[in-house]
């Protein structure tokens, strides 16, 4: 830049005992140059240490002041675990959380109490357990600051997913293991859980996703759970030879998830959306 | 404390007013709340009053882009609400305070005032200097770091404030804002709808006559869902002429005088015609 023309000792000079003189042109020029130029700071500090005692005791003053006031003031407090979760799990999702672990607790105990006759109940209720975390994702009596997350930019399709991937994450793991104490390989239970999920998802662009995730819940209980334990055998949809019909199942939702993901951004005048 | 000011925010405006409705209809449940209301509103400070189920919170709420209008058209900052518009993009520049105001209550003000900031897609790096700033219009300073449920009604009220204008928003919707504030805060909270009114259009939605006498600009009168009156807090207190309508200020005369006027034509529709 301009740095060949510093500014002159003796302006300095009067420049720290508070510009007296210096015309307005010359005192911008003064202070832009000193902006950039670091030795000419470094010289206006020694000009202000040796001619201007008055602003050296004024700084000092301030300093001090200061350093009480800063041993005095309260620390900010630090960053909390809740408010980054949040933004995967809002704080009314958790009680279904924990409700989803203790009915999946329940099957395992009685999977692991019961007689070898019936089907394991682990894998029976596996591909709707996560479904009560589900159809709390987007509702307003699960979620107090519903209608801010509804009126906010980021509510949407992404949100949801967001949320509901949150879900999977906690009960995933929990269904793993209970599948490996009963014997119930993620393989065969892996896939319908999935396909549940999305398909709620899916419904609940149409009717609501907590209406959508209660019904799918009961038509998998009285379809198959009910039966199988009547019956007493592991049902043909959890066999390793269904598997290729979840898949295909899974990528026809997946396709409708998408088409209508503006569902969830909201302007609805459905009264399930908001209410 | 200063913020920066960017060019987005000083750019010429392409619409006439922040608000435009038009024969709006959005329904409530099965109720049609708003039915064939004209308004529009640009920057100030609007006050919204009405009786009970007038549609107040259903019109906030439809500006607030929550619900959809059932007929008639909306235009929010040059968008037509009813087509498919750029939801997020309008989102992010409206501040909107529920009447139902729902909170994390284990959130400190701080914490809960940032996660709705994270809501409305803030910046990351600008986001705790408008969080702290938000917390002292209000004047929360010093309960920025106690959890919500240890506020009082009106501490509440006030962090739905902040929240509310954390973002900076062109459009601020405040529904029933003053309800548990003490006579000290309401004078604080005009204060700050003064200031804010200077360069935002804001919609407050409240019962309390005098509130809206003292710190609007404007008044938008409603009842069934229609507009009855719109003009400033000066021509509400002069509509009251003399027939004595029941108040205990002008500004109440005239309200109820207004309101009376209304319903009176409205239900004999020969002799309005």
């Amino acid at each position: 830049m301009r740095s060949a023309e510093h500014v002159p000792a003796a302006v300095l000079d009067r420049y720290a005992t508070g510009g007296a003189g210096i015309g307005a042109d010359a005192l911008w020029a003064i202070e832009a140059h000193l902006e950039g130029c670091a030795p000419c700071r470094e010289r206006l500090g020694e000009a202000v240490a040796r001619r201007s005692p008055e602003t050296v005791s004024l700084l000092a003053r301030v300093h001090a002041n200061l350093t009480t006031e800063m041993a005095r003031s309260r620390q900010m407090p630090a960053r909390r675990l809740p408010r980054r979760v949040a933004r995967w799990v809002p704080p009314g999702l958790w009680p279904r959380l924990a409700m989803t672990l203790l009915v999946v607790a329940a099957a395992l105990g009685l999977d692991l109490a019961g007689s070898r006759v019936l089907p394991s109940l682990v894998l029976l209720v596996a591909p709707v357990a996560p479904l009560l975390g589900v159809a709390a994702v987007w509702s307003v009596g699960l979620d107090p600051a519903h209608e801010l997350v509804v009126a906010s930019p980021r509510a949407g399709f992404y949100m949801v997913l967001r949320r509901s991937l949150a879900v999977l994450v906690v009960v995933m793991p929990a269904l793993t293991a209970a599948g490996w104490l009963t014997g119930a390989s993620p393989a065969r239970w892996l896939l319908p859980c999935l396909a549940f999920t999305a398909g709620a998802l899916a419904l609940g662009e149409l009717i609501g996703l907590r209406v959508a995730a209660g019904a799918l819940a009961l038509a998998w209980t009285a379809g198959v759970i009910t039966p199988s334990i009547l019956a007493a055998r592991t049902p043909l949809l959890l066999e390793p030879a269904s598997l290729p019909y979840w898949a295909g199942l899974i990528a026809v939702i997946a396709v409708a998830l998408v088409l209508r993901r503006d569902a969830y951004t909201g302007l609805r005048s459905d009264t399930w959306f908001v209410r | 404390m200063v913020r920066a000011v960017s060019a987005a925010e000083t750019a010429a405006t392409t619409y006439a007013s922040a608000i435009h409705a038009e024969g709006l209809r959005v329904r409530a449940g099965r109720r049609m709340a708003v039915d064939g209301l004209d308004l529009s509103m640009d920057t100030g400070v609007h006050g919204l009053l009405g009786p009970n189920g007038a549609g107040k919170t259903t019109l906030v709420r439809s500006i607030a882009t929550v619900l959809r209008p059932a007929g008639g058209t909306l235009t929010v900052l040059g968008e037509k609400v009813n087509g498919r518009i750029d939801l997020r993009g309008l989102r992010r520049q409206i501040g909107y305070l529920p009447q139902e105001f729902g909170f994390y209550r284990r959130f400190t003000v701080r914490e809960f005032i940032e996660y709705i900031s994270w809501l409305k897609e803030m910046p990351a790096a600008e986001t705790p200097g408008a969080v702290q700033r938000a917390i002292e219009r209000v004047g929360l300073a010093d309960r920025a770091d106690h959890r919500m449920k240890t506020l009082s009604g009106g501490m509440v009220r006030r962090a739905g404030i902040a929240q509310a204008i954390v973002n900076d928003p062109r459009i601020l919707l405040l529904d029933e804002p003053t309800a548990g504030l003490d006579p000290d805060q309401r004078m604080q909270f005009r204060a700050l709808l003064r200031q804010l009114g200077t360069d935002t259009c804001v919609l407050v939605s409240t019962h309390l006559v005098e509130d809206v006498a003292a710190a609007c600009t404007d008044v938008v009168l409603i009842d069934n869902g229609r507009l009855v009156f719109q003009g400033v807090p000066a021509d509400l207190a002069a509509a009251a002429g003399e027939d004595a309508g029941a108040g205990d200020s002008a500004a109440e005369r005239g309200y109820s005088a207004i309101l009376r006027r209304h319903r009176e034509t409205a239900s004999s529709p020969e002799t309005a015609s």
